[in-house]
Order: C-alpha cells, then structure tokens, then sequence
C-alpha cells in the first residue's frame, strides 16, 4: 500500500532540485547577463580585468542560462524579408554575356553578325545572329561554356540551356541551375546580413530562413526597424565597372550592354558604363579605412586570387581608360587605370569623411547582398512598452498565483497546501526548462505561464475529488489515496494530451510571440503532469507515513 | 472547514430539458454567425495587411486633431483609437492608430509611417512612438490561411485522438462542443469588434485545448460508469457522471479563471484582448462541455457492450505509479 521506491523518491528531488538550479539564474536576471556577456567578451579576447570582475559577478559552477526576451518584452525590431533570388539570374546572365560575346565573335564566318536583343524576359540571353544557317553551330559553340551544376540533386546536369529559335540563339539557366542558385543565394544573403548585425554588435539577433525565400531578422534592443534595414542595406552592392564614357546627361541612352549611373558625389555627373561587372565585392576579402598620399581618408581592399587576376588582367589590358567602383548603383570614384594592378589589391579614393571611409570599408567588409530584399512585415516594439509588459506581466502573475494558492488551500486544507508545494515547484520547472533549451519568453507566454497556473491546478484536483469520493466508500486512508490516484490517471492523461496536441499545432504553425505561447503552455503541461502525479504524491506519502492518520480529510 | 463550491452530493438533473439546453446553443451559435456576417471582424493588420501605429504623449490624446493631421497625407483607411488602462500613469495617453494597406504594394513601405509620424510630430511635439508594426497584404494572406488551417488540424487532431481513446460518438459530442466554443467566442469579437489578430487565433486553440480537458474529464467518467453501472440507461450515467465530477469541474474553471482575471485586469493593454478571448473561452467552455458535448452524447448513443476491452479500460494508465 500507498508506497514509493527510494529510488524513485530520488529521482523526483533529483529532477526538482536540477529544474530549480536551472531555473535560479532567472531571479538574478541582470547579475547573471553582464556575467554572461562579461564570459562571453574573455573569450572573445578582451581579457580586461574589468570584464573579469563583472564575470565574478555569478559564480561559474552555477548554471548560467537565462530565459531569452522577446522582443515584444525586451523592445526590438523585427523584419520578414523576401529575397529576390530572380535578380541573381539577371546578374548571371549579364556575366555571360561578354562570354558569349567573344566566342560567337571569333566564328563570325559562320553564324554571321550577332545582336543582343533588349527586353529579354528574366534571367534568359536572346542573341540574334544574322546568318541563321549558322545557328546549330552557334549552339555548339555556346553550349561549351556550359558548365556542371554543383548541387545534390542537380548531378549530372548542366547550367545553361541553349536553343534556337528562327534567328535568335536563346540562353537560359536549366532548373537545375536556378535550383542551386536560389540555394546559394538564400545562403549568402543570410551569411552577410548576419555579419552586418554582427558589425553593429547586438545583443542575440534572430536571423533565420523562413520557408524558401525569405529571411526573418530580429534584433533586440535596437531603436526601429528602418535602423534595422540601414544596416542590413537593402541594395549594397559593390562592382568595378569598365566605364564607356562620362556624360551630363541623365536621360541619355546608354546603348545596350550598357547602363548610365549618376556620380556620388557630384551633382549632374553621369557615367555610362558597360553592365557587366570586371569584379563584384563577392570577390572582395578585405576593406580597411586608411588614407591616401595626400592624407586624405580613402579606403584599402583587395580581392581574393580569381578577383585578383581578373582585375590584374583588365587593368593590365586598359591601362589609360578609366573604370568605375560602383556602389549602390551609384559611382563612387571613376579613376584612371594608371598601371597594371597586380596582387588584387587597390585603394579607393573620394571625398570620404573619416567615418564615411570607415562605414564604407564596414560595408564592404561585411560584402554585398547578392540579391535585393522586399520587406514584407516589419515590427518595431519601443523598450519601455516592453518594460510595462514585463511589469504588468509579473504584477499579473503574482496576484494570480496568490489568488490560486489562497483558493487550493481554503479548498482542501492539507492537501491544498501540498499541491500549492507543487505548483510553486512548477513554475520554477518551467522557468528551469525554458532556460535550458534557451526558449525566448514573449507576452502571451507570460499569458501561458499564467493559465498554467489556473490549469496546473487542474491535475491534482482531480485526483483530490476522487480521493474524496473513495473516502466516502471507506476502505481507510490509505487505500482512499491510491485508489485516488489510480483512477483519476487516465482523465488526467487524457485531458492533458488533448491540450498538448493543441500546444504542438500551436508550436508548428504559430510565429512569433505565438510561439512562445505554445512552448510555455506546452512545457507548462509537461511539468504540472509531472508535479502533480509525482511530486505531490510524494509529498502525500511522506506525510502519510509520518503520521499514519486514521481518517484523512481532503 | 472547507470551501465547498459544490456540495458534496449533487444530484442534479442536466437533461431534463435537453431540447432547451441544444436550443440556446443553437440560438447563441446563430446570433454569432448573423453577427459575423453582418458586422464581420475587426480585423488587425495580422490579417488584413497595414500598419498600426502605438504612441504615448504627456498630453491628452486629441483624436480629432490627430485624424486631421493625418486626413491631409491621404493615407486611405485611418482608424485612430485612445487606449485606456489601468497601469498606465497619470501622463501616458496612449493611442493606436491604423493605417490600412496601401493600393498596389505587396511589401511595406517605409515612406507611409515616416509622414505619418512626422505629421502626429506637428501636432504633439512630445509623442512618442512606443511600438510601429507594418504587415503587407502578401504576409497577412498567408496568416490568415495558416490561422485557419492551425485551427482545423487542432481539430480534426482532436477528433482523431478521443476516437481512438473512446468511441466515435464521443468524438463527435466533443467536436461539436469545440465547434460551439469557437464559433461563439468568434461571434462575441464581431459584435463587440474587438481587435482579431494572429494572437487570437493563439486563444481560440487553447479554448480548443480548455473545453476538450473539460469535455475529456466528463467523458472518462461517462465510460466509468458505463462500465460500472450496465443495467442503469445512459441517461443516468451521463447524469451521474457530470454530477460526480461537478464539484471538479467548478474548481479548475474557478481556479483557472481567477488566473485569467488578474490578467485581464493587470496584464496591460497589449494583451487584453488575448486574455479576454480565454476568459469568455473558459466559461463556454465549461458550459460546453455539459449541455453541448453530453447532450450530443446523449442524443447518438453509445456502445454499451464494453466487455471487449478488459475492466481496466478507464485507466490504461493505471500501472503508472510514482
């Protein structure tokens, strides 16, 4: 009768006095960040003693994790944003071009004069040759610059598609190909908002792909989502452009293959330049300000060994012509190639102020998007609504939790007060597990904590009105307890599953603060099961066998 | 002594007027429907694509001046709302302001809540921005089918489960009552048009979550007492058994609306319709799953035979012990 095994008393304290250690850093909350942050600056190098100090802070044999703010507690901006991964096919395509160019020139004996035809849907070359007989061999020929795609499922198929229609050669990317761009796209474009956050140094950002093509980014602490997308940069791309002539007219046509741009820093200066890049910033390793001969704030780069000698080779070949550093569809400088650059590396020069040198070399750095982002939500939640939250929110749960505790043990005396033991433990048992798995606490997870403590109850009332029920038929005490228990198991199981399918679709499909709803309900679910079969039953043993009362009043 | 909120022995009688009790639901299910229909939702930018805006100034909230202000930027659909709470201290006036989508643009647009904010600048010098949320109509498309599927599948999750722990007519009992509570707390919205957002959707799966505990702990009685009691009709059982687990059922949805209402009074504002959507979930729900799930039960019969399935049946569980 009414019995537990030392081993498993053991392993309930066990589970409750690990749940509350992870739990405890939670009451030290600010202690326990700058320790966090302190360890975490050491590591990164900055061994100071002041960082040692404030990592004395929280003793380092304690666990130290913490339950993550969301940023609807914390303030914050949030940012869902699409990545247009069709402008890479452009890009691509653009690329290809010169290629093509040159090879189908060098056989002009066969397929005759070739024109680039203009408005070409996305990502497709439409080239048309003036000797149509020809057109098989020009197949053949740009077929060769076809090249094996590099992706698991792409195996065994090529990058380019070409084919013939009437007079007009037609070059697209295969599915293959589109499939493992977009794939590399999406990986890039996270890489290097990551780093560009990353540069500004905040505090746990969320950067993380969503579905196929989009991103979502959040970042704590930082004052609106607009901030967000300056750093992020919605257009920052770097290139090196052959420049074809320079001009004062803004609405002059450039001739196609070619692109007019205005000039950064001078008004009513225009360039026309030809669209294919000689080097992009995705070839670019390293940007440092510095300064140049005459002083001036300028910025250093230089490119990795396939840059390096396409650079080398064009400036080797134009020397006297003039090339455009072009960022953001706008040129920077357009300096006159003086000499063959060797080694990829170069200087860019302008009329930087020192920190436009230093923002410019810190964009270059962290590299240019290689696609442009569509921003379809953005949030920005201020920190002082979020710190009304928090406080509403702890107010909130302290009058609830009091209000359940009084009621439990006005209700059921003893018994109340041993399931008001168990639902204190609870909380500190959700706390413990968010913290464990590094869960992010947002408002309506306070609303979950919070109906859990309504429902948490729920378990061992339960099993309280069937131990009434069973006193009734007396058959003593003991025997009441267990048969109490026993029986109301199965309805507390049910009644607990159902409710946590509803915690997992919640969790699958949610976003968000919705989400956080679903894991604080879920887990509350997980540790009020879990108090209220176990540790309150425990607790009922224990007492039980202490006192050996005749009659239990419940 | 102890606080009883049922007395020890009931012995009330749920169905003497079962016509009656499917005939408010019914009524109720239909007032919420027409309401629904007529008035629609309220709703937010989660699910219709737009921007809301939260600002917080020392002075008094003038709605009339901030409408001007913002009527001259033809930003379309312009709903301006003072918050009322409370926590909030003697100088936070507070406001919501939303600004609906606007025509042709399938992302945010920055430039809309820039003007927008340096226009409520003007007026107010000392307004403060405390939160800005922007959703295009691509985003918020896709969220309202999500919601709509989420809620289906917790459902239809839910009809699959007490299948197969019960009988189908408990299922079904179930269901319905789910259907009730959902359709009704979406009914209380449209006539009160009270802010519908995506954590709404959140609170009507958890009333989906509450009412199924409490339709659950009755029906686990129901098939009990079938088992114990076989000669006595099923009208009786299911009298019973609501009457024995009365007293159960008064004190988890006591305990979990007390709960509730120290949110709904102190939580703040933010989440106030949340947590009134749980509330109102909450009392339904406990009505619910007395007068529409045992009702139903009722009226399509069960299995009586549960010989099959060894005595054990009510608690499978039963070999769990600490």
């Amino acid at each position: 009768m009414l019995q537990v095994d030392l081993w498993k008393r053991v392993l309930i304290w066990a589970t409750v006095v690990v749940g509350l250690l992870l739990a405890m850093p939670n009451a030290f909350y600010s202690r326990v960040e700058t320790h966090n942050d302190a360890v975490k600056a050491i590591e990164a190098g900055l061994d100071t003693t002041e960082n040692r100090d404030l990592a004395a802070g929280w003793p380092s044999y304690l666990p130290s994790g913490l339950v993550n703010l969301g940023l609807d507690l914390r303030g914050g901006a949030h940012l869902l944003a699409e990545v247009q991964v069709q402008d890479v096919y452009e890009a691509r395509m653009e690329s290809l071009w010169p290629e093509v160019r040159d090879l189908l020139r060098d056989a002009r004996d066969e397929v005759g004069t070739i024109r680039l035809q203009p408005n070409a849907p996305l990502g497709e070359l439409r080239i048309k040759i003036s000797e149509p007989a020809g057109m098989n061999r020009a197949i053949e020929l740009v077929r060769t610059l076809a090249q094996p795609v590099v992706s698991l499922t792409g195996a065994g198929s090529t990058d380019l598609e070409v084919r013939g229609e009437d007079d007009v050669l037609v070059i697209t990317l295969s599915e293959a190909e589109r499939q493992a761009l977009d794939d590399r796209t999406m990986q890039q474009s996270l890489e290097i908002i990551r780093r560009r956050i990353d540069e500004v140094g905040t505090r746990e950002p969320t950067i993380q792909r969503q579905g196929f093509d989009r991103i979502l980014i959040q970042v704590p602490g930082i004052g609106s989502a607009a901030e967000l997308k300056e750093i992020i940069g919605t257009t920052a791309q770097l290139t090196f452009q052959p420049v074809v002539s320079r001009t004062s007219d803004g609405s002059e046509r450039p001739g196609v293959g070619n692109e007019i741009l205005p000039a950064l820093d001078q008004e009513g200066v225009y360039y026309i330049l030809e669209q294919a890049p000689v080097v992009t910033g995705e070839d670019l390793t390293n940007a440092q300000p510095a300064f140049d001969q005459n002083g001036r704030p300028a910025v250093n780069f230089s490119f990795n060994p396939s840059g390096a000698r396409r650079f080398g080779d064009y400036t080797a070949n134009n020397i006297g012509s003039p090339f455009a550093i072009v960022l953001d569809d706008e040129v920077i400088s357009a300096p006159v190639i003086q000499a063959h650059i060797a080694g990829g590396s170069g200087i860019i020069t302008g009329s930087f102020t020192v920190e436009e040198s230093t923002q410019l070399a810190v964009l270059l750095r962290a590299g240019a998007l290689p696609a442009k982002l569509v921003f379809l939500e953005e949030r920005t939640i201020g920190p002082e609504l979020g710190q009304d939250s928090i406080d509403a929110g702890k107010i909130a749960t302290m009058v609830a939790f009091v209000a359940v505790l009084v009621f439990m043990a006005l209700s059921y005396g003893l018994f109340g007060l041993f399931a008001n033991v168990a639902l204190i433990l609870n909380i500190a048992l959700i706390f413990g597990l968010l913290s464990m798995i590094g869960a992010t606490l947002t408002l309506p997870g306070i609303a979950g904590i919070v109906l859990t403590v309504g429902m948490a109850v729920d378990a061992n009332v339960l099993v309280f009105e069937r131990i009434r029920e069973e006193v009734r038929t007396a058959r003593g005490p003991a025997r009441a307890i267990e048969l109490g228990y026993e029986k109301a198991l199965s309805a507390i199981v049910d009644a607990n599953i159902t409710t946590f399918i509803t915690a997992v679709i919640l969790y699958v499909m949610g976003s968000g603060p919705v989400r956080g709803f679903a894991v604080t309900l879920g887990f509350g679910i997980l540790t009020s099961v879990f108090t209220a079969i176990f540790v309150t039953r425990l607790l009922i043993v224990i007492w039980f066998e202490r006192r050996r009362p005749k009659t239990i009043e419940v | 002594m102890r606080l009883r909120l049922v007395p020890q022995q009931t012995n009330f009688d749920f169905f003497s007027r079962p016509v009656l009790w499917l005939g408010i639901s019914a009524f109720l299910i239909l007032l919420a429907l027409g309401s629904f229909g007529l008035r629609g939702l309220n709703y937010g930018i989660d699910f219709r694509g737009g921007t809301t805006i939260r600002t917080e100034s020392a002075q008094p909230v003038d709605v009339g001046a901030y409408r001007d202000a913002l009527a001259a930027l033809e930003l379309g659909d312009v709903v301006i709302s003072e918050v009322f709470d409370p926590n909030f201290g003697p100088e936070q006036n507070v406001a919501m302001i939303r600004i609906g989508a606007q025509d042709g643009e399938e992302a945010v647009s920055t430039e809309v809540i820039e003007t927008a904010e340096a226009a409520l600048l003007e007026i107010s010098p000392d307004i403060k921005f405390v939160s800005v949320e922007s959703v295009g109509p691509k985003v918020s498309g896709e969220l309202i089918r999500t919601a709509a599927i989420a809620v289906a599948l917790a459902i239809g999750a839910v009809l699959v489960y007490i299948w197969l722990r019960f009988e189908w007519q408990f299922a079904v009992g179930a269901v319905v009552a789910l259907v009730h509570d959902v359709v009704l707390t979406i009914g209380v919205f449209s006539e009160l048009q009270i802010r519908f957002d995506l954590a709404i959707i959140a609170a009507l799966l958890t009333i989906v979550g509450y009412s199924l505990n409490d339709t659950v702990v009755v029906f686990d009685r129901v098939r009990e007492n079938l088992i114990k009691y076989k000669s006595k009709d099923l009208k009786e059982v299911l009298n019973l058994s609501i009457n024995e687990t009365l007293s159960r059922t008064f004190m988890t949805s006591l305990t979990t609306l007390l709960a509730l209402i120290a949110l709904l009074v102190l939580g703040g504002d933010v989440i106030r319709g949340f947590v009134f959507a749980m509330t109102w979930g909450v009392i339904v729900g406990t009505y619910s799953s007395i007068f529409v799930a045992s009702v139903m039960l009722l009226r399509l019969g069960v299995k009586r035979d549960w010989s099959k399935p060894t005595d054990t049946t009510g608690n499978q569980f039963g070999d769990i012990d600490a």
